[in-house]
Order: C-alpha cells, then sequence, then structure tokens
C-alpha cells in the first residue's frame, strides 16, 4: 500500500470511497469528482479516472445518476474544451443504462458538453457517438439518441446532415414504442437544427407519420411537435402542413389527443395567422369546449383567456363567450373550477362594456357556485376584475360568498379564504373591510381547528401591515386582548401567539403599553403551557424592546417562571434569560 | 364433448393432437412429504420471449427460471446443420429467487395483509436486465433483475487497518473535523478551502483497481405502487405501450405509469353507492395484447367487457359486452356461482379472449358478442356434486386458463392435479386430459366424445392400468374423471412460441412439451 502524505489523507480515503461497499460512501465520492480530478491532475484525470468511471458502470442507479450529473460539467477538470470527448464514453454508456433518469442525466450532460466542442471534434466524436447510440442492441440507447441529434446536426458536413436525417427518421418508425415517443418528444428541437429546406420536406414527412402511429402515446407527443414546428415553418407552410394536422387532431378519438389539443391550440393561432385562425382553429377550439369529456374541458377552459387574447374582442365575444356561458354552468365541478380560475383575464379582453353586460353575470354565478374550489378561485383572481369593473358592483356579491366561505364547514376551505383577505382587504379598502369582514378575522381566532387559529394571527399581522399600526391600534389590538380573558387555555395560547406577530409591527412604544401588560400578566397563567408560552414570547420581544424595559419588566418576570415547579417552564424561562444576557452583552 | 359440431363435419385442417411428454419437474414433491403453505406456487408466468419462466408463491418468494437447451448450444441452427440430435423440447434451470413482499399488518384497518404473490407480469427486457412486476392483494413492486459484478478491490490508497491507526494522527493534524462511519471508515470535510492543488496532480494518489469478473444476479426493487387499491388486487397487466400497466381489485381498475409510483388513475369504478347494491364484482382484467387502448375485464357475473380507453377518462361505459345468457330453464341456485369468470386471457392475435368459470372454457371472437365462439367442458361431471362443491369452498376455486401462442389450443387446470388441453380451431376435437405428475398420459382415458384420431395417440401412450396411490382414491367416477378437491391445479402457462405448458400442482412446477 502507498504512503500517503498526511495533507493528501482525505483526498485518498475520498478517492478509495469510490469503491466502498456503503453506497452513501461512493455518491458522496462522485460528488466530489471535481476534486479527486484536481488531485489527480488534468493528464492523469484524461488517462486513468474517466476510463475507470467507464469501466465501473454497474453500480446503483443512484451513483449513475450522480455521475452523469458531475461529468456534465467536467471539461475543466479533463484539460479544457479540446480534451472534451474523452468525457464521452462514459456518457455514451451512461446513455444505455435502464433507468430513464440516469439516461436523461447523461443525455443532458453530453448536450451540455457538445455545446460546447469544436465544429470538427463533434464531427469526430459526437456525430459517430450519435450513431452508435441510434443503431443500439436495446431500445434505451435509441432513446437516448433521439436527444442528441440537435446538438449533432448543425456542425456536421452535408453527407452526415443527410445520414442523420435518415436515421432519425428510421428512429420515428422504430419497433419499440418508447423509442417513437423519444423520437416525438425531440422532433421540434431536432427541427429546429434542420434547413428549411429538409425541414418542408423530410421532416414533415416523419411528422406525418408520427401523427398516425397506432399508439397514443406516440401521438399525443406528436400534438406537442405540432406547435414547436408551427413556430419553425413560414405561415402558409404551417397552413398546409400543420393546420390540418391539428384540426384532424382535435376530433381524434382518442380524449388524451384531444386534451393535448386543447392545451396547445393557443400556441398554433400566430403561427397560422388569423384569417386560418378564425376559419379553423375558433370552430376546432369551440369544439373542444363541448367536448363530451369532462378533461378535455377542463384543458379548453383552463386557456379560455390566453386563447381570447389572441383573437380579436368581437371573434371572442361571438365564438368563445357563449361557450364559456355553458362551462359556467358545467356538469363538471372541475369544469368550473378551471373557468374560475382564469375567466377574470378575459375582462381586459372584452372591455368594460361586454364585461359588465356578459361577463359579469357568469362571474357572480361562478362566484354562488356550489363547490368552495370554484368560488375560491374566483376570489383569488379578484384584482384583475376589480381593474376592470371597480369594487362597487362586485362589493354586494362578493361579502356573502366570502362570509360563506369563512364559515365553510371543511377547515381547508376556511384556511384558503383566511390566505386571500390580505388580498381582499388591500383591494376592497378600509371602510368595506371594516364594516364586514372585521368580526370575521376576529372570529377565526377562535376556530376549532389549530391551522386556521394559526392561520388567523398570521393574517392579523398581515393586515396591520396593510393598514398601518394606528388603525391596528383601533380595530385590532382590543379585540384581540379582549380574548386574553378566554377560558381555554388553547385560545389563550392562540392569543400568545398574535401578540409576538404583532409586536414587531406596531412598534416599541405600543408593544410596551399594551402588549407587555397582557403578556406579563399571563405568566401567572395556572396552566405551564401558557407560562412557557410566556417565556418564548417574551424572549421573541427582547429585541424589539427599549433595554430598560428589558431589565425592569421582562427580567423579573423570567426569573420568577424560572423558578416554577414545571419543568418545562423554567426550561424556557432559562432559554429566555440566556437572550436578555446576550442583547445585555454588546453594551 | 366439447361442445363442437358433429363429428364427420370435422375440418380438415385442424391440426393432430398433440401428445404431451413429461419434460422437467421443479420442487418435485417425495413420497410421504408434506407440502409447506408457504410453499405453494400462486404464480406462474413465461416472458414474451419464452426465455424466462417466473413463478411466486404463497411465501411471497419469485422465483426464477431461464432456458437453457438455447443458449447452452450456442446456435440452434448451426447445430441442426451439424445434424446432431438436438433437444426439441425448451429446457429451463433455475436462476434466481427472491423475496418479493412480505407479510404486513395494516394497522388503520387491522388487517393482515398476506405476503402470497398474486400475479407476475414481465416488463420489457432492456440491457440484459430482467424486469416484472408482482403483486399481492394490496401493494405491487417492480423488480429489476440484473448481473452484478462482484467486486474485489485491490490496490488502495490506504490499507484499511492502517487507516484505523490513522484515526488519531489524521484528527489532531489540518485534516479537518471527521466523522467515524458506522462501516469502520472516515470521512471529513474534503475541501479546505485554502488546499491548493498543484497543476500535475499528486503522483502518490491512485484509483482502486477492481479484480474479480465474477457475476452473480441481484433483484433490486425499483419502485412500490401502494395505497391505491382498498380491495384484493386480483390482477395486473401491461399495456403494449411500455409505459404504462393497470391493476384490477374487485370494484376497481386503477391505470399506473411504470415510472410513476406516487399516482395512480382510477379508470374503472364499479362500486355501487350503497354497498348493499352490488352485485357484480371485477375478476380479472387484461390488456389487448397489442392495442393500447383497449382493456378487458370480467365480472363474477360472467361478463366480459372490453373498454376503449380512447372514450373517456373513466370507463364506465364499456364499449362491448360479451356475455352468454343460459337458459332460464337449467337455472338453479348455483348458476351465479359458477357462471363467475375467474381468469380471461387475450390469444396473441388479439382478435380473440378465452374466459374460465367454474365449469367451462370459453373462447370468444371480439367481433362477436352474442356468444362464444366455443364452449369447451371443463367440469362438467362435477355439476351433480355442486351442493358438496358449495359446503366446502372448491366452487369458489379460482383457475387460470391460458391460451398456446399459435392460438390452436387452450389449457386450463382441474381437480386431482389434472388439467386439461382442447384444440379450438373450427372442427378440431382435440381434448385432453394430463396430469401433473412425470407420467402426464396415464389418465387419458376413453370417452364417448373422443375420435379416433385422438384414441389413436392414446395408443402410443403405455397405460398404467395399476390402481392408483392413497392420496389420490376419492371419487373416481365410471369415466375415470376424479375430483380430489384438494389437490387443484389452478395455476399454468402455456410457452409462447413453442407447445410447452407450465403447471403448479402444489409447491411443484412441472412442465410439458409436444
Amino acid at each position: 500500500m502507498a504512503m500517503i502524505d498526511e495533507p493528501l489523507y482525505p483526498i485518498a480515503i475520498l478517492i478509495d470511497e469510490l469503491k466502498n461497499e456503503d453506497i452513501q460512501l461512493r455518491l458522496n465520492s462522485i460528488r466530489r469528482l471535481s476534486t479527486i480530478a484536481r488531485a489527480l491532475g488534468e493528464e492523469r484525470t484524461r488517462k486513468e479516472l474517466i476510463p475507470f468511471l467507464s469501466e465501473n458502470n454497474d453500480d446503483d442507479d443512484e451513483v449513475l445518476l450522480a455521475m452523469a450529473e458531475e461529468l456534465g460539467v467536467f471539461i475543466p477538470y479533463v484539460g479544457g474544451v479540446e480534451y472534451a470527448h474523452v468525457l464521452l464514453p462514459p456518457l455514451e454508456t451512461l446513455c444505455t443504462v435502464e433507468e430513464t433518469c440516469v439516461r436523461d442525466k447523461a443525455v443532458e450532460s453530453l448536450c451540455r458538453i457538445g455545446a460546447q466542442m469544436k465544429e470538427n471534434d463533434l464531427v469526430d466524436w459526437f456525430v459517430p457517438l450519435v450513431k452508435r447510440l441510434a443503431a443500439g442492441e436495446w431500445f434505451t440507447a435509441r432513446v437516448s439518441s433521439c436527444g442528441l441529434f440537435h446538438i449533432a446536426y448543425s456542425s456536421a458536413p452535408d453527407h452526415l446532415k443527410t445520414e442523420l436525417r435518415s436515421i432519425y427518421g428510421q428512429l420515428c418508425q422504430d419497433d419499440m414504442p418508447m423509442v417513437r415517443r423519444a423520437a416525438a418528444t425531440n422532433l421540434g428541437k431536432f427541427a429546429a437544427t434542420v434547413e428549411p429546406s429538409h425541414l418542408k420536406t423530410e421532416i414533415m414527412s416523419i411528422f406525418e407519420d408520427l401523427t398516425q402511429d397506432d399508439q397514443d402515446s406516440v401521438r399525443l407527443l406528436a400534438v406537442e411537435g405540432c406547435a414547436a414546428l408551427g413556430k419553425l415553418l413560414e405561415p402558409q407552410d404551417c397552413v398546409t402542413h400543420i393546420l390540418p394536422v391539428i384540426v384532424n387532431f382535435s376530433q381524434d378519438k382518442s380524449w388524451r389527443v384531444r386534451y393535448m389539443v386543447a392545451n396547445q391550440l393557443y400556441e398554433l393561432c400566430e403561427a397560422v395567422g388569423p384569417e386560418p385562425t378564425r376559419a379553423d382553429l375558433v370552430p376546432a377550439y369551440v369544439r373542444l369546449l363541448r367536448d363530451n369529456e369532462a378533461e378535455v374541458r377542463i384543458a379548453a377552459a383552463g386557456k379560455v383567456t390566453k386563447f381570447c387574447r389572441i383573437l380579436s374582442p368581437q371573434l371572442a365575444i361571438q365564438h368563445i363567450l357563449p361557450c364559456v356561458k355553458e362551462l359556467s354552468s358545467d356538469s363538471s365541478q372541475h369544469v368550473r373550477s378551471a373557468l374560475a380560475s382564469v375567466i377574470m383575464g378575459m375582462a381586459p379582453v372584452l372591455g368594460k362594456d361586454a364585461t359588465i353586460e356578459q361577463l359579469l353575470p357568469i362571474f357572480l354565478s361562478l362566484l354562488k357556485d356550489e363547490f368552495p374550489d370554484v368560488r375560491l378561485n374566483i376570489i383569488s383572481k379578484l384584482d384583475q376584475v376589480n381593474q376592470v369593473i371597480g369594487i362597487d358592483l362586485l362589493s354586494q356579491s362578493l361579502l356573502p360568498a366570502i362570509v360563506e366561505l369563512a364559515e365553510d364547514r371543511h377547515w381547508r376551505v376556511r384556511l384558503a379564504i383566511i390566505e386571500y383577505i390580505p388580498l381582499l382587504a388591500s383591494q376592497l379598502g378600509v371602510g368595506f373591510f371594516d364594516d364586514k369582514l372585521g368580526a370575521l378575522c376576529m372570529q377565526w381566532l377562535e376556530d376549532k381547528v389549530f391551522s386556521i387559529r394559526d392561520a388567523a394571527a398570521n393574517n392579523l399581522k398581515r393586515l396591520a401591515e396593510e393598514f398601518g399600526p394606528e388603525w391596528a391600534m383601533q380595530h385590532i389590538i382590543p379585540q384581540v386582548l379582549d380574548k386574553i380573558n378566554n377560558p381555554h387555555y388553547l385560545y389563550r395560547m392562540t392569543i400568545l401567539h398574535a401578540i409576538s406577530l404583532l409586536a414587531p409591527v406596531m412598534g416599541a412604544d405600543i408593544t410596551c403599553q399594551k402588549l407587555l401588560p397582557v403578556v406579563i400578566a399571563s405568566s401567572k397563567d395556572r396552566v405551564p403551557n401558557i407560562k412557557f408560552n410566556v417565556a418564548k414570547v417574551l424572549q421573541s420581544l427582547v429585541p424589539i424592546l427599549d433595554q430598560s424595559v428589558v431589565e425592569s419588566t421582562i427580567r423579573p418576570c423570567l426569573v420568577e417562571l424560572s423558578e416554577d415547579p414545571d419543568v418545562d417552564v423554567r426550561y424556557f424561562a432559562s432559554q429566555a434569560l440566556q437572550a436578555c444576557d446576550q442583547v445585555m452583552m454588546p453594551s | 364433448m366439447n361442445g363442437k359440431g358433429p363429428e364427420d363435419a370435422r375440418d380438415p385442417a385442424a391440426p393432430p393432437a398433440l401428445e404431451w411428454k413429461f419434460a422437467q419437474v421443479f420442487g418435485e414433491r417425495t413420497a410421504g412429504e408434506e407440502v409447506q403453505e408457504v410453499d405453494i406456487i400462486s404464480a406462474i408466468e413465461f416472458d414474451k420471449s419464452g426465455d424466462h419462466l417466473a413463478t411466486g408463491d404463497r411465501g411471497g418468494r419469485v422465483v426464477l427460471f431461464e432456458r437453457t437447451d438455447v443458449r447452452a448450444h450456442g446456435c440452434r441452427r448451426d447445430l441442426e446443420r451439424l445434424d446432431y440430435p438436438v433437444s426439441r423440447h425448451p429446457e429451463f434451470r433455475y436462476q434466481t429467487e427472491f423475496q418479493s413482499h412480505e407479510p404486513e399488518f395494516d394497522y388503520l384497518k387491522s388487517l393482515e395483509i398476506e405476503e402470497k404473490i398474486n400475479k407476475i407480469r414481465w416488463c420489457q427486457t432492456a440491457n440484459s436486465a430482467l424486469f416484472l412486476l408482482s403483486t399481492n392483494d394490496k401493494t405491487i413492486k417492480f423488480w429489476k433483475v440484473q448481473e452484478k459484478k462482484v467486486k474485489r478491490i485491490s490496490e488502495m490508497n490506504l490499507d484499511p487497518s492502517q487507516a484505523g491507526g490513522n484515526d488519531s494522527s489524521a484528527s489532531s493534524s489540518t485534516a479537518g473535523p471527521r466523522a467515524c462511519l458506522p462501516n469502520g471508515g472516515c470521512s471529513y470535510n474534503y475541501m479546505c478551502n485554502d488546499f491548493s492543488f498543484p497543476p500535475g496532480g499528486f503522483p502518490s494518489l491512485r484509483l482502486p483497481v477492481v479484480a474479480g469478473q465474477e457475476t452473480s444476479l441481484v433483484a433490486k426493487c425499483r419502485r412500490i405502487y401502494a395505497h391505491a387499491h382498498d380491495y384484493h388486487i386480483n390482477s395486473i397487466s401491461n399495456n403494449s405501450d411500455g409505459e404504462t400497466f393497470i391493476s384490477a381489485d374487485d370494484l376497481r381498475i386503477n391505470l399506473w405509469n411504470l415510472e410513476i409510483s406516487n399516482q395512480s388513475f382510477n379508470i374503472v369504478d364499479v362500486k355501487p353507492a350503497n354497498m348493499e347494491d352490488l352485485t357484480e364484482v371485477i375478476t380479472s382484467a387484461e390488456f389487448h395484447p397489442t392495442h393500447c387502448n383497449t382493456l378487458a375485464y370480467s365480472s363474477s357475473k360472467g361478463s366480459i367487457r372490453l373498454l376503449d380507453l380512447r372514450q373517456s377518462a373513466l370507463c364506465d361505459n364499456h364499449s362491448q359486452l360479451f356475455e352468454e345468457h343460459e337458459a332460464s330453464s337449467s337455472r338453479s341456485f348455483f348458476t351465479e356461482i359458477i357462471a363467475s369468470i375467474s381468469d380471461i386471457k387475450f390469444g396473441k392475435d388479439g382478435r380473440h379472449i378465452l374466459s374460465r368459470d367454474y365449469m367451462t372454457l370459453k373462447l370468444w371472437d371480439i367481433n362477436m358478442d352474442s356468444r362464444p365462439v366455443a364452449t369447451f367442458q371443463v367440469h362438467e361431471y362435477l355439476r351433480p356434486k355442486l351442493c358438496d362443491l358449495y359446503e366446502n369452498d372448491s366452487i369458489f376455486d379460482k383457475f387460470e386458463c391460458c391460451l398456446s401462442g399459435d392460438g390452436l389450443r387452450v389449457a386450463t387446470g382441474s381437480y386431482s392435479n389434472l388439467f386439461r388441453v382442447f384444440g379450438c380451431v373450427a372442427g378440431s376435437t382435440e381434448a385432453m386430459t394430463l396430469e401433473a405428475s412425470k407420467n402426464p398420459m396415464r389418465r387419458q382415458v376413453q370417452s364417448p366424445a373422443r375420435t379416433a384420431r385422438s384414441l389413436s395417440s392414446l395408443t402410443r401412450v403405455v397405460r398404467r392400468d395399476q390402481p392408483v396411490a392413497g392420496a389420490e382414491s376419492p371419487g373416481i367416477d365410471a369415466n375415470g374423471n376424479s375430483y380430489d378437491f384438494t389437490t387443484k391445479l389452478l395455476h399454468l402457462a402455456w410457452h409462447p412460441t413453442e407447445n410447452s405448458i407450465a403447471c403448479a400442482a402444489a409447491n411443484s412446477l412441472y412442465m410439458y412439451y409436444a
């Protein structure tokens, strides 16, 4: 065994642990591969470390994944870009393993390295690698090859380009659906590097084959290709090649294909231009909005705003709005919920008149929906409506909806509406808030569910931030402090929590005058849980308050608590006292 | 006997009856040996190539067998040219086994979860690693079985013994904080920022050298698909897209992506709002062999439903319904129980579905939903005994069925370790009863419906007419049909390309060829 100098000892261990029995140690070593490489030097990294890694490729997937990732940024350690090709063999092997995430990472790393390689190096090393993988015996290699063509293609000479295109065409007709899916997924990326002349001929014919694949899963991915290819083509080519395909897809037998179309359609509108959009895509989209399958309607409803933004207001009002009206009373709550989350965005597109005349009734009916999700989605986008129609028109219908959600029997619904209270408050203004919502906020402090009481305390803090300490002094503090006399200790604890949150917002004076006495008084509580929470709150108040106050009021109280019979109270009191001492120290 | 037309209408195209020979047995029982409950085989499955066979047992183990006759002799075609005698039937050898499932306890429902393997399905092979899905009542697992090099490391930087001795000096020196690891090694905070690397590196450091190229098979559980079934899983089936699979329990069918184990989609739900309205449960489900969007499932009422996954996300409506209504005159208390389908299998062509109910095997053409194209009586002789069978619960036994790779024959199990093979080409009258023993043909008996052809095949078999041994003595009727309800052959599988059958008799795996 070699003798190792002491400073090298940690690195020596790191290297030895590349082969340790314990996977955690191997992973650790692989994560430090760059350190090992630096210790070995560039030449030995190239000649020893990289071949070593290539050979030892039957490790656990976690280790292989880490290796694939590390090698992607390894160019500096092998001597720079001119030696980048030495990194290809280990990654090529990793491209063939069974685990998808390892292969994906290896492909990603290869792309990263390939993007930095010189043009002739790519031709010498990278293109042959792609060809080898594409001709791989197992489908795993062929799947990986699909993600590498776009790097290999652009620097290849013409004869190689022709070959690469034809190989890609073969991959799109591979026996294994996994390979065809990979080819379909990467078609857009590859097409972006192909010359326009070939794009229109070869790539389009590959694409057409994929769109007619008998595996639904392949056709699904071809739909995604539509938008990507559409953006590469001239509008007139897009109309002749892509438009018929997408219109066909929008009437595909498989709901999953139609679902994909519904998600993608708006992206194609710009590629084909306004006239084909009006003539073909709008009718297709309307069909999808009225699809038999709820999942398809959900996808289509979710894109209604994005689609309308592309159209002229007249087209939107004439064709899309009637569908939106139908969807607002759809039998599936999920469709209504998807619609509710985007419908507010239509207001700016339609303009004020159409919004008030047509959109507002839909909006109000969704606000009264029997499912809380739908109502919540509307309320979450309140700021968008406010901009168009103003709050006055809304407040009448808004309030009952909020009150109902605030008292919903599912605590998660109550929690969701609490989250929106600060947004509502900022939109509705102080006046409206005081009248209607103030009482609700207080009511939540005494909710049966802890998460709600917790959120309520947080909400008070955010409101105090929104409206300022003066307002809070009038509208929050007295009500909160009143509740400290609640007979149930859990509610008293909530108040203590609220105080600790409010104190930083309210500032030293108010804290000292109003909040602190309440906390100090609570230190005499009969429940130990309250007492040690008092200690915690006092600790949190120390940085806010003046030092004299800390010494005169807080410390005596804590000293008393530190002699409490309860062990937890003593513990937290001593913690807080330590904090007091630390504040004292610097001065 | 097998419900076909009159004998003289026999189609000359019908292939000759096969003569089955014993090939192999694994885990054969010696006389008087008691079978351990955990050793009883509960699932059998060939992979797509037929080069591998997996069995699962009640003890939660999966055992893999690999074919030896092709690989061991290199290329078979070369051998044939050289005119060597070639063993013509597939021969398997034990490859490996692993514990797939362990007994569990569901504390929320106070339910014991058995480790018994209900089904095994092979997935796409990649890089010579084998992949398979195995399931018990609740949890599906995805296994990867792969050869791993047994590593022996030589040439380390540090002698392991020396490393221990260095501990004290290292920790007191510049190396920085260190932590002892449970395996006795130690790890450091490697990157001291002020540590400088010379441009040429440190020549004294070297990489470990790995010696020894021995390999061993290692099974590793890659994914666990759990918590998606409230009832017992009865089937799992891979989709032809290589990406998804389904799992079916009594009331629901879920669709999974092989790569994603934390969510699945419910595609069939037959649970009624009120469980008192429950009249029918799902008994078996299988994907179409080539159409990725077609799925068939069978029910306890004897119907098979074909689903088109393209139609909607939740497939409450079937696209086709296959059922045969029995004449109301022959209805009895048992009618519904014996109509329950215990297993369905698609033929390789994807056009036919084979179903097994308690009394019969039925072959359906998916283009004809009014009635099966063929019905084969398997247990007709038990009809007078249904009352006894009900009382000892045998009537609920779930027999599996299988089709040959060429689609010409079908097979299913029976009692007394018997299984039956039928020719299903129009006009075929082939109907064999075989015994899972080293002498499968000894139970071949003359029956009125059999044809001269199958008789002639019989004559070549040496009949053993001596009285059968003790365990098999209960009830052999006049036709030699026997019913020893304790030895039932529930699980069997047909090799995908050759006429070879693997079947389970308790803890023994018998293989036959023709």
